[in-house]
């Protein structure tokens, strides 16, 4: 893999940092009057998912990592790995519970997810922004309540509970956003 | 697509001629001469942390290895301090100039590797006097007063230390508490663990824990850098500051100036010491301008100057995030 000079450093550029892939959040070119120029960059570690601030040596070069984002359907899991297939060429990858991580509980099957392979293997699983899934469980709410004030959990088949307006039965299929985890609407039918 | 169309819009062209024009009527209301010196020179400077672009004259340009055959190259000029000092040294009396300076490598927000630079010079006028000129220019141009303050009293502010007595120790566990540790400890390792080093780290803690703070609501002056970054200015009777000034305006580094060192044998000695940390950094040397050091010998007159970035400036005054959006064309 390539080496890139922090003067090649901006946001989306993958880079290996302590053995582990790293995307650049934002990089900022700093050079005191009379001193020697520095970049303070935002990291995340693709792995941990930890944001951290590192400043380099402006001129340093680091390595590049083999980092490339793909959009896979989930299919199924087999207790041990979820597994992802491309709709055009129909080739399959299998992730393990480290890349799937707490994204588990938003996979449905066919909803096309990102997956991030690193030198090909993936490390993390990203789902739609929006997914669609049945309600399980949830109390029966009082009846006549429209309002929505407060909301009752609610469990969904995918194990996920998030809150939802009271109006809200077992049974239905509702959309939440994954970003945030919370309701966004019923499902349009 | 290729994008092909300017970086600012017409709109802010316009008004960028129009504050070109007011830092002229400026300068011709206080008598001071405009003058173009060449962007080209056979020399360049010793600084260790600024490079030169060169360019490769008297070379057959379709060679493969153009820097490398060419004989006599040429140095774009970072400032055009040594070609104005070679006027003043001739009897120029007081000079400006507002023009294109290049420098290698500086490319981000508020850098581009072509900027224009207003740079003059004041004959007979001490760091206060150039001080007050500043301000004036900075009210005229943006209707702001100037604050000011010395580096040892934004550094006992800010930091609680005296950056004139501070041990390379105790930046250094300032520098980690801030979260610098690994690059600080870098700093000592390529600058040594005295004077280079001790630099290195009030430059790291002055950029990161003080230039963002200062200068929020009106622009600020700050004065009396450590002797050891006086670069081309006088040092104060108490040796251990320099007349060397800077301006920043919301977190932006705008000007650095100077009361002109006139003693050719300290300037001389401050280009080895420079060329000796280059060494130890790895950089190539670069020679001493002989044309300059000869105009010095024959005498510069005791005078102020000062440079300011005027893209910075006016980005500010547009309230711009980027210099780019205020240059016709972004380059890079």
């Amino acid at each position: 893999m390539a080496n890139f000079s922090t003067n090649e450093f901006k946001g989306g550029l993958k880079i290996m940092l302590d053995g582990e892939p790293c995307s650049i959040l934002e990089n900022e070119y700093v050079k005191p009057g009379k001193g020697q120029a520095f970049n303070r960059v935002k990291i995340r570690k693709l792995i941990s998912g930890k944001v951290l601030e590192k400043t380099f040596k402006s001129g340093d070069s680091v390595e590049g990592a083999d980092v490339m984002d793909t959009d896979l359907a989930y299919l199924y899991n087999d207790g041990e790995f979820w597994h992802f297939m491309n709709n055009e060429t129909f080739e399959q990858i299998a992730a393990d519970e480290k890349a799937v991580g707490e994204n588990v509980k938003w996979l449905v099957e066919n909803d096309v997810c990102t997956i991030t392979l690193w030198n090909g293997n993936p490390i993390a699983v990203t789902p739609p922004n929006f997914v669609e899934i049945e309600i399980t469980e949830t109390d029966p709410g009082l009846k006549g309540d429209t309002a929505g004030t407060g909301g009752k959990p609610a469990t969904l088949a995918t194990g996920a509970v998030v809150r939802v307006p009271l109006f809200v039965q077992t049974g239905e299929v509702i959309k939440v956003d994954t970003r945030s985890g919370e309701y966004a609407s019923r499902a349009q039918k | 697509m290729t994008d092909w169309r300017p970086s600012a819009s017409i709109e802010t062209l316009r008004k960028r001629a129009a504050f070109f024009t007011s830092i002229r009527k400026f300068f011709a209301d206080c008598g001071v001469l405009e003058v173009d010196t060449p962007c080209l020179s056979a020399n360049t400077i010793t600084d260790v942390h600024l490079e030169a672009m060169v360019i490769a004259n008297g070379a057959d340009i379709d060679d493969e290895n153009v820097a490398n055959a060419c004989l006599s190259p040429l140095y774009l000029q970072t400032s055009p301090e040594y070609y104005m000092k070679r006027l003043l040294a001739a009897g120029s009396g007081d000079i400006y100039q507002l023009g294109k300076c290049f420098r290698h490598d500086e490319l981000g927000r508020i850098h581009s590797p072509e900027f224009t630079m207003l740079e003059w010079y004041r004959v007979n006028f001490t760091m206060d006097d150039l001080i007050n000129e500043v301000s004036a220019l900075v009210q005229a141009l943006i209707g702001l007063d100037t604050e000011t303050a010395t580096y040892q009293q934004l550094f006992e502010q800010q930091l609680g230390i005296n950056p004139h007595e501070a041990t390379t120790g105790s930046l250094l566990a300032l520098s980690k508490t801030k979260g610098f540790g690994e690059y600080a400890d870098r700093c000592l390792r390529d600058y040594g663990e005295h004077q280079g080093g001790i630099d290195a780290l009030l430059q790291l803690l002055f950029s990161t824990c003080i230039e963002p703070d200062i200068g929020l609501e009106k622009p600020i002056i700050v004065s009396h850098f450590p002797a050891s970054q006086a670069a081309l200015a006088k040092l104060a009777d108490d040796e251990r500051s320099a007349l060397r000034f800077e301006l920043y305006f919301q977190g932006v580094e705008l000007a650095n100036g100077y009361e002109e060192l006139i003693n050719t044998e300290q300037l001389v000695q401050r280009f080895n010491e420079d060329n000796a940390l280059r060494k130890r950094i790895g950089k190539v040397p670069k020679p001493i301008d002989n044309e300059f050091i000869a105009a010095m010998r024959s005498g510069l007159p005791a005078c102020s100057g000062v440079a300011l970035g005027v893209d910075r400036l006016f980005m500010l005054v547009e309230r711009k995030h980027d210099i780019a959006s205020v240059m016709p064309f972004q380059l890079g």
